[in-house]
């Protein structure tokens, strides 16, 4: 079916070269998180940790587990609001162009390239008038309003694609806007939702300056307890890199549930050719 | 600043309706005169003020790091065992010299929403800007009612003390200016610690040929070679000149920062040339391992010797105050101060939480596990190890001189400063460094 | 050949919409009421913003003081003269340029390895993509380890019997070398291990985009093409490639995006670099607002980022609106 561009064999030696030089700095994140604090250093980075310790991990544990729920609400809430966002306003743009409809998409994706660092002054005022500093809806908010412009980017593409017959056969069958969305759009666009949800959910997850600049705890996310347990002037890099594999494993998960759903295209059969 | 409320205040309104939408918040009691942390979790609106035993507070620091967070706790837990309604909130954030706490704290500032109180170093840094700004409210009566004013000294509070009023609470001392070395590597090669520059060459010439890096240096926090350079500009032009430099009464046009300057980088020299890439502990670390004889830094570094690396005081490595510095302190001590947004309750419980800050009885559970000293007369020296007794005896009788580093100076300055030092360790350009801070010294005020 | 990816979209609604209906359709009233919450959302927290941060640029408010006097292109002025944001400029030009290019290639060669229907398809594309759910903190980090040049992957080299190593991001060299203002122009050599760091972080999110983007392509384009007797280098090239122009289109705005954002991972990697070949306007932005407390400064080198972005986006933007337009 596929093309097969590569020999298999060259293809499989190739895939896992790389999978290799990716994994390289994975394994020294794993071997410095087993080690003990004092074992740690540059000039034996490379040695395999003897003893094996799992202080770090467990240390890293106690104070990563209590704001893990936060990172989950915070991550999954924001994460689901903005991709539907993302959807509606991607189809929106694609398929109803309007006139404007391209000023407006102009002013959307725009937002992407603000510089975060620039905003926390208003951003605090703001959300401390509107009574939501310290608080996880109002970070939730920050991460919503900022995931806009690139969800609406990548659903505005995906629907791009999406031929104008397909609506066109949906509407003389008696689909009106949201008939098209659900019986059409979604169903073809199962990848893009996947890309987009990863996007986001890694971002926010893995945010700290807003976390850190309009939480405190117990509100706070995850990535602030690692920065801070990591330390300000002894940084135990033991500790550090094993709350960071702790902390990533919930986005890994999150790989790979979605990546089931790398699927080709659900309504294939009806692209007449 | 005043007219952002007015301007947004529709647009603000929008945004309030579909954050409570978005995010599912069922309330916001839309009070926000009320500066403390929590505006979700303020509900006894309870006005008893008088007992500061109700209400919360919200202490703010970079101390995250094993030792320094449990150090806090000390404070914290005699403040709540005196305060036990109180809800204490322990905001700290880490960064590298604080620089992401300073990020969070100085957007809250200028963005009025302060903490209950912070962490700020004494000196004419952060904490003279924030004074001039008029957010930090004058603590002379606590001072008046605690009976401080005798209990630190006044070389200290000359450091927080501005136009007559005292601003801040010192709970720790550190010095800057201290030479570490390797006991076992000295001894091996018959050196002594060197007292002035040209024993400093002798003596790395020595380690040098037998392949010892004579100074292990860290930069890769940017503000480490910078320590090493007011040292060197200390150790160079001497206690007054220094003084005056820092205060912006001599221009740095001075032929004493030429010099000093010229002397720091053939010290340069002598160095690892990994030193961007690493971190300060890493460089501690090449002085612990025997692999380089000497290190300039700042007294958290004993911390490392005697913690993580397992190194005995004295036996193993020793110290002495960097060349030409004998009877100077480079002090750097972390203060608290009360922000003038704070009102009510959460001036009581910061007031409150300052009395604590100040207490004979807090400072010493909190510097004896934090690896610092107090900063009171009466403290104890038996309460200290080695390095901790060497260090209070030389605070109580030596001048003390403010670091550009460490919040001494004008904030713009000292950026200005490392700027200019990253250009200067590559270009060793001297007379372009000097006018770089020629200029940055017009621009920001020292004074 | 198959044309079908070109005939449909000129038959799509919106040419139907705007040539043959001008009366306002129910469908475009949704399509406009759907992005409100959008438009006022990133008005106040985006535009708003900018507008406050450009007016901060003009005020002289350089320390805690928020003195809001204005203080004409001084500040603007000062940046542009610092040794420290010209190097920022040239830095940012190879970074992004090669951040991107390195992103988009190695995405797409990953991407179209994965989608030979393999073994362990899962595996592959989790390895890939993992790099991106590790902190931007803990990656700096690591790739500072690992580019040590005396203790990190240079050991392997010097297995491979490779004798003059890199010196990665403690290279001050800069190639070409051309005076420019007062800063050597050319390309900074430390700043490929920032590219490297960088690309090993992102390049699996392009290759995501891209996988997607191959999934949706409709097996019967790709079948007519094979019966037509395409050869598998040209169907590539003739059916696949135009088809992912739009996926193209996201990985650039998106990397672009994320290449102003390497904040987190240059700050706890390399931080500014000797002489600032591996400093980004974004951690010069920081410093001079937070260290320095140089607020007025520091909006003034936000505004400029933000400018020059929108100079090099707007156009690419524009094209590529054309090109749907014309198809």
């Amino acid at each position: 079916m596929r093309a097969r561009v590569f020999n298999r064999t060259i293809l499989y030696v190739v895939l896992v070269i790389f999978a290799a030089v990716f994994l390289i700095p994975v394994y020294l994140l794993i071997i410095t998180g087993l080690k003990s604090n004092s074992a740690v250093g540059l000039s034996h980075m490379w040695a395999w940790p003897n003893p094996l310790g799992f202080s770090g991990l467990s240390q890293a544990w106690q104070q990563v587990a209590p704001d893990m729920l936060n990172s989950v609400y915070l991550a999954v809430s924001a994460t689901v609001v903005v991709t539907i966002l993302g959807a509606i306003n991607g189809y929106a743009l694609a398929k109803w162009k309007f006139r404007g409809s391209n000023v407006i998409y102009f002013f959307i994706l725009l937002g992407m390239f603000i510089p975060y660092q620039s905003t926390l002054i208003p951003l605090i005022r703001i959300l401390d008038k509107v009574g939501l500093f310290d608080t996880i809806p109002g970070l939730a908010l920050v991460h919503i309003v900022y995931g806009i412009p690139m969800m609406t980017l990548i659903f505005r593409n995906f629907f791009a694609d999406i031929p104008g017959e397909l609506i066109e056969s949906a509407q003389i069958d008696g689909n009106g806007y949201w008939g098209v969305f659900r019986h059409i759009m979604l169903p073809l666009s199962i990848p893009g939702f996947v890309v987009a949800a990863i996007w986001e959910f890694t971002q926010v997850w893995n945010d700290f300056l807003f976390g850190v600049a309009v939480t405190d705890p117990p509100n706070q996310p995850v990535t602030v307890a690692i920065v801070n347990i990591a330390g300000s002037q002894h940084i135990q890099w033991n500790v550090l890199m094993s709350s960071t594999l702790l902390a990533s494993l919930p986005t890994l998960i999150v790989y790979l549930v979605l990546g089931r759903y790398f699927v080709r295209g659900l309504l294939a059969g009806s692209v007449k050719g | 600043m005043k007219g952002f409320t007015k301007k947004t205040g529709v647009a603000v309104l929008s945004v309030a309706t579909m954050g409570a939408l978005l995010a599912g918040c069922g309330t916001s009691n839309g009070n926000s005169t009320s500066g403390s942390g929590n505006s979700a979790n303020t509900t006894n609106s309870t006005t008893s003020t008088g007992t500061g035993n109700s209400g919360s507070l919200e202490i703010f620091s970079w101390w995250t790091g094993v030792a320094s967070s449990k150090a806090l706790q000390q404070f914290i837990n005699q403040y709540e065992k005196q305060y036990p309604g109180v809800k204490v909130v322990n905001a700290a954030v880490a960064g590298g010299a604080g620089s992401n706490a300073k990020a969070v704290l100085s957007s809250r500032m200028e963005a009025g929403k302060p903490p209950g109180t912070f962490q700020v170093h004494a000196g004419n840094g952060s904490l003279l800007s924030w004074v001039q700004a008029g957010d930090m409210t004058p603590l002379n009566s606590l001072y008046k009612q605690m009976g401080w004013n005798t209990k630190f000294p006044q070389s200290l509070l000359n450091l927080v003390t501005f136009n007559g009023k005292i601003y801040a609470v010192p709970v720790d001392m550190q010095r800057d200016n201290v030479l570490w070395y390797n006991k076992k590597v000295f001894a091996k090669y018959n050196l002594t610690p060197p007292t002035t520059f040209n024993q400093f060459f002798t003596d790395a010439q020595v380690l040098k040929s037998h392949g010892i890096t004579p100074l292990a240096l860290a930069n890769h926090g940017n503000w480490e070679t910078t320590i090493l350079w007011s040292d060197v500009l200390l150790g160079t032009v001497g206690y007054t000149k220094y003084d005056q430099l820092m205060s912006g009464k001599v221009g740095w046009n001075d032929p004493g920062v030429t010099q000093a300057t010229n002397t720091f980088l053939k010290m340069m020299q002598y160095t690892n040339s990994d030193y961007n890439s690493l971190h300060w502990a890493q460089a501690d670390g090449l002085v612990a391992q025997g692999k380089a004889a000497m290190n300039v830094q700042g007294d958290w570094a004993q911390g490392y010797f005697t913690t993580t690396a397992g190194l005995k005081p004295n036996v193993d490595f020793g110290w002495a105050p960097t060349p030409g510095t004998q009877g100077v302190f480079a002090a750097v001590s972390d203060v608290f101060g009360l922000p003038s947004k704070l009102t009510g309750t959460d001036k009581t419980n910061a007031e409150n939480f300052l009395k604590v800050l100040g207490s004979s009885e807090g400072q010493k559970a909190f510097n004896t596990l934090k690896g610092t000293i107090s900063p009171r007369l009466d403290a104890n020296p038996s309460d200290y190890n080695a390095y901790g007794q060497s260090a209070m005896a030389s605070y109580k009788k030596d001048k003390l001189v403010l670091t550009p580093t460490q919040g001494g100076l004008n904030p713009g300055f000292t950026t200005a400063l490392q700027n200019a030092m990253t250009q200067l360790i590559s270009s060793q350009n001297v007379s372009q460094f000097v006018s770089a801070l020629q200029s940055a010294a017009q621009q920001n005020p020292l004074s | 050949m198959n044309q079908s990816g070109q005939t449909t979209a000129s038959e799509s609604p919106v040419g139907v919409n705007k040539i043959r209906r001008p009366r306002v359709r129910v469908e475009t009233l949704w399509a406009i009421f759907t992005l409100i919450p959008s438009i006022i959302l990133l008005g106040v927290f985006v535009y708003y913003f900018i507008f406050w941060t450009g007016y901060v640029s003009f005020t002289k408010w350089n320390s805690f003081i928020q003195d809001m006097h204005f203080n004409g292109f001084r500040n603007y002025v000062a940046i542009f003269q610092s040794f420290r944001f010209q190097s920022d400029l040239r830095n940012m030009v190879f970074f992004t340029v090669f951040f991107m290019l390195g992103c988009l290639i190695l995405g797409l060669f990953l991407a179209i390895l994965v989608d030979q229907k393999i073994k362990a398809e899962g595996f592959f594309r989790s390895v890939f993509l993992y790099p991106m759910a590790i902190s931007a903190a803990a990656t700096g980090v690591i790739w500072s380890w690992l580019l040590n040049p005396t203790t990190g992957l240079n050991l392997i080299l010097h297995a491979f019997g490779i004798k003059h190593v890199p010196q990665w991001y403690l290279s001050t060299r800069i190639l070409p070398n051309v005076h420019i203002a007062s800063i050597s122009g050319g390309f900074p050599l430390a700043m490929i291990a920032v590219l490297i760091a960088s690309i090993w972080q992102w390049s699996g999110f392009a290759m995501a985009l891209y996988l997607a983007g191959l999934r949706a392509i409709p097996e019967e384009l790709k079948e007519a093409a094979r019966i037509d007797g395409a050869k598998a280098m040209r169907l590539f090239f003739s059916i696949t490639l135009p088809q992912l122009r739009p996926i193209t289109t996201t990985a650039v705005v998106m990397l672009m995006a994320s290449s102003l954002k390497v904040f987190d991972l240059l700050y706890a990697m390399t931080g500014p670099g000797a002489n600032f070949v591996t400093d980004l306007p974004a951690l010069n932005m920081f410093d001079t607002t937070f260290q320095g407390n140089e607020f007025a400064q520091g909006a003034a080198i936000a505004t400029v980022l933000l400018i020059l972005v929108l100079i090099f986006i707007i156009p690419y933007l524009i094209g590529t609106l054309r090109k749907e337009v014309s198809k």
